[in-house]
């Protein structure tokens, strides 16, 4: 007879699903937060890998059959040692990140959409056109997925970058 | 015997150590690298041959046997893997250090970049080695986070959103990994490989493909697997050439090991995977496809190599001896070639000051000896004959014939070599030849990766013809090689070899 702990099981779900969900969006920080969120939820699987809550397997203190299985904590107890880690290194990195391009936005790569523009039909020579101008402040570059985008938007989107 | 497999992981990390201390002395600490390097580089070499003669080589650490401890094992295939990877890695670091010198001077010492590059080979050599699951997901995180420093040192406004990337992917592809950990651990209650080789084969089928699928897609993102490969052609140009020829030669690769090991030990089919036979043509076609549409040097040999981690999964995909064997030695060969193509692109990007093909013209007037050294790597990625390209490529296409299926993806595999082949060619066109064109004046003197100065200094060329000649070495030494390839192809189907060694 297999039990499982459906309370475990809806708050793994909601966090796996809740991180995916940042995972996917244009903004670092949420990006970052998904990371955080998906890590617990890895860590709390991890952690329940090992079974139901039982005594501290410690010898003397408990009957062997009663012990909690020591490993899965000591895998999960590395594995947060690793995320919290990367995280704060991430963190960093987002930091810099704002400090260097002034947005917390993930930007296109300039080189994919020189790539992409090429392969557009004629007509769409306007464009490419300023494509080299992306090139030159690549700060300016990509900041919507979109590449017809007026250059116009660009200094409203960093702007609301540098408020944030 | 068995504290020699402790070393590979031992001596890097307090190397690493070594030149944190070292920091103030710029030729201590590149002395602690290269000797580092050069031994672990002997102790592969000699767990090889004892791997060879007497089977798998066992440490179990701490004095604990397995299945309860860590065990360390190096059997054919990770000593072989060892060997080649410290051996490239020792020659991208000898290049390094001539980039620094031509770049800063011979004194100038770096707090961050010799201890990062010996963490990074003890993750790759411990993701080798181990025989767990967990120390599998330690080894990655270490190379995994030597990696992110590397490609995000000195970054600039224009290169940290790659960089961002490249952490976000990487860091995903961890938690996924951590997340098959835990349901393979919640299934078996065990996470040492030998171990779970036959406690896997007991569950239900359906939670055996499930879990199967899960380390397929995590290893995946890894081995930049189409379609899991966005990440690399955005990342990996946009790092200095040895730390991208690093990447390149090592980090996806040790990607493909990391599937190779566990598709055959932990979850081994029974015949030719239709999934890994659709993903390998995938990955080959859109990698050499990709690679077509580029203008960016870097970009162009990033694609090639994703073009070529699915030669190495149709191996796998085969699913028996001879495409194992085929797809060790196709490791072994693109490990080097695909380092050195890197290598020799830095020394190129060094003449032009420019990264884009079309800068470019005429370089072979100008500097004859770049031309060769780009040619015979350029041609052993595509396979010509006599090269290990080819002779690499012959061992996959034989395992091929086996099967309709594996026979119509092995037309692929010419198909995306003969797509290689066009690609370097372009390549060879373009730079090498036409009319000359001025080299492009540096535009960021702070930045590493497009220098442009024609400096290039003595190690950097001489780290290069090694590499090179380490490939021709390759092909030479093709027979003893295969044997040793296809006695690790046998091991892997076989299993035996390997779950007697660790459990006795």
């Amino acid at each position: 007879m297999i039990t499982i702990n459906v309370a475990m099981a809806v708050v793994l779900a909601v966090l796996y699903s809740v991180g995916f969900y940042l995972l996917l969006q244009r903004s670092l920080m949420r990006i970052l937060i998904g990371i955080v969120v998906l890590g617990h939820g890895a860590n709390l699987l991890l952690q329940l890998a090992g079974g139901p809550p039982a005594r501290a397997p410690v010898l003397g203190t408990a009957l062997p059959e009663e012990f909690a299985d020591p490993l899965p904590q000591a895998l999960a107890l590395t594995a947060v040692v690793i995320t919290f880690a990367l995280t704060t290194y991430l963190l960093a990195l987002g930091y810099r990140s704002w400090v260097l391009t002034g947005r917390d936005e993930v930007q296109d790569d300039v080189e994919d959409r020189r790539v992409a523009e090429r392969a557009r039909p004629e007509g769409s020579m306007e464009e490419d056109a300023e494509v080299p101008e992306d090139e030159e402040d690549p700060g300016s570059a990509a900041a919507s997925d979109r590449t017809d985008e007026p250059a116009e938007a660009v200094p409203g989107t960093a702007g609301s970058g540098a408020a944030r | 015997m068995s504290t020699l497999v402790t070393l590979p992981v031992l001596l890097p990390v307090l190397g690493a150590a070594l030149t944190v201390l070292a920091a103030r002395s710029a030729r201590t600490q590149r002395l602690i690298g290269i000797v580092v390097l050069a031994a672990v580089s002997v102790v592969a070499a000699v767990l090889l041959v004892a791997a060879h003669r007497d089977g798998p080589v066992v440490a179990e650490l701490g004095g604990w046997p397995a299945p309860v401890g860590i065990v360390l094992v190096a059997d054919r295939l990770s000593a072989l893997l060892l060997l080649i990877s410290t051996v490239v890695t020792l020659a991208v670091l000898v290049y390094a250090i001539g980039q620094r010198i031509s770049d800063y001077g011979r004194e100038t010492a770096s707090t961050t970049f010799h201890p990062i590059f010996l963490l990074l080979s003890t993750g790759v050599s411990l993701a080798y080695l181990t025989g767990d699951l967990f120390s599998l997901f330690v080894a990655f995180e270490i190379m995994l986070a030597a990696s992110y420093v590397l490609i995000t040192r000195r970054t600039s406004a224009s290169r940290i959103r790659s960089g961002m990337t490249y952490v976000i992917i990487s860091l995903t592809s961890s938690l996924l990994f951590l997340t098959t950990i835990a349901l393979v651990y919640a299934a078996t209650g065990t996470v040492n490989l030998a171990d779970l080789a036959g406690r896997v084969a007991e569950l239900p089928a359906g939670l055996r493909t499930l879990l199967s699928m899960l380390a397929i897609v995590t290893f995946g993102i890894k081995a930049a697997m189409v379609p899991l490969h966005f990440w690399l052609p955005d990342s990996y140009p946009n790092a200095p050439a040895p730390v991208t020829a690093l990447f390149a030669g090592l980090l996806t690769k040790v990607g493909v090991y990391a599937l190779l090991r566990t598709q055959t030990l932990v979850f081994p089919g029974t015949g030719p995977s239709a999934v890994l036979l659709v993903l390998a043509v995938l990955t080959m076609v859109v990698g050499a496809l990709g690679a077509l549409a580029q203008d960016d040097l870097n970009r162009l040999l990033s694609f090639l190599l994703v073009s070529h981690i699915g030669f190495m999964l149709f191996g796998l995909a085969v699913y028996d001896a001879r495409g194992a064997a085929g797809t060790a030695l196709y490791i072994v060969h693109h490990i080097t070639v695909q380092a050195t193509l890197f290598l020799v692109s830095g020394l190129i990007t060094r003449r032009t000051g420019t990264v884009s093909i079309d800068a470019m013209g005429g370089l072979a007037k100008r500097s004859p000896a770049l031309a060769v050294l780009f040619a015979v790597p350029a041609l052993t990625l595509a396979g010509i004959p006599p090269t290990s390209g080819f002779v690499a490529k012959l061992a996959l296409l034989q395992a091929g014939t086996g099967d309709v299926a594996t026979a119509v993806v092995a037309g692929f595999v010419v198909l995306a070599s003969l797509l290689t082949l066009y690609a370097v060619v372009r390549v060879w066109v373009r730079v090498f030849w036409g009319t000359e064109k001025e080299p492009l004046p540096d535009p960021d003197p702070t930045d590493e990766l497009v220098v442009g100065t024609a400096r290039a200094s003595r190690p950097m060329y001489a780290a290069t013809v090694a590499l090179v000649a380490v490939s021709i070495a390759i092909a030479a030494a093709a027979g003893p090689l295969s044997a040793v390839t296809e006695r690790a192809g046998s091991d892997l189907l076989a299993r035996v070899p390997y779950i007697e060694a660790v459990l006795g």
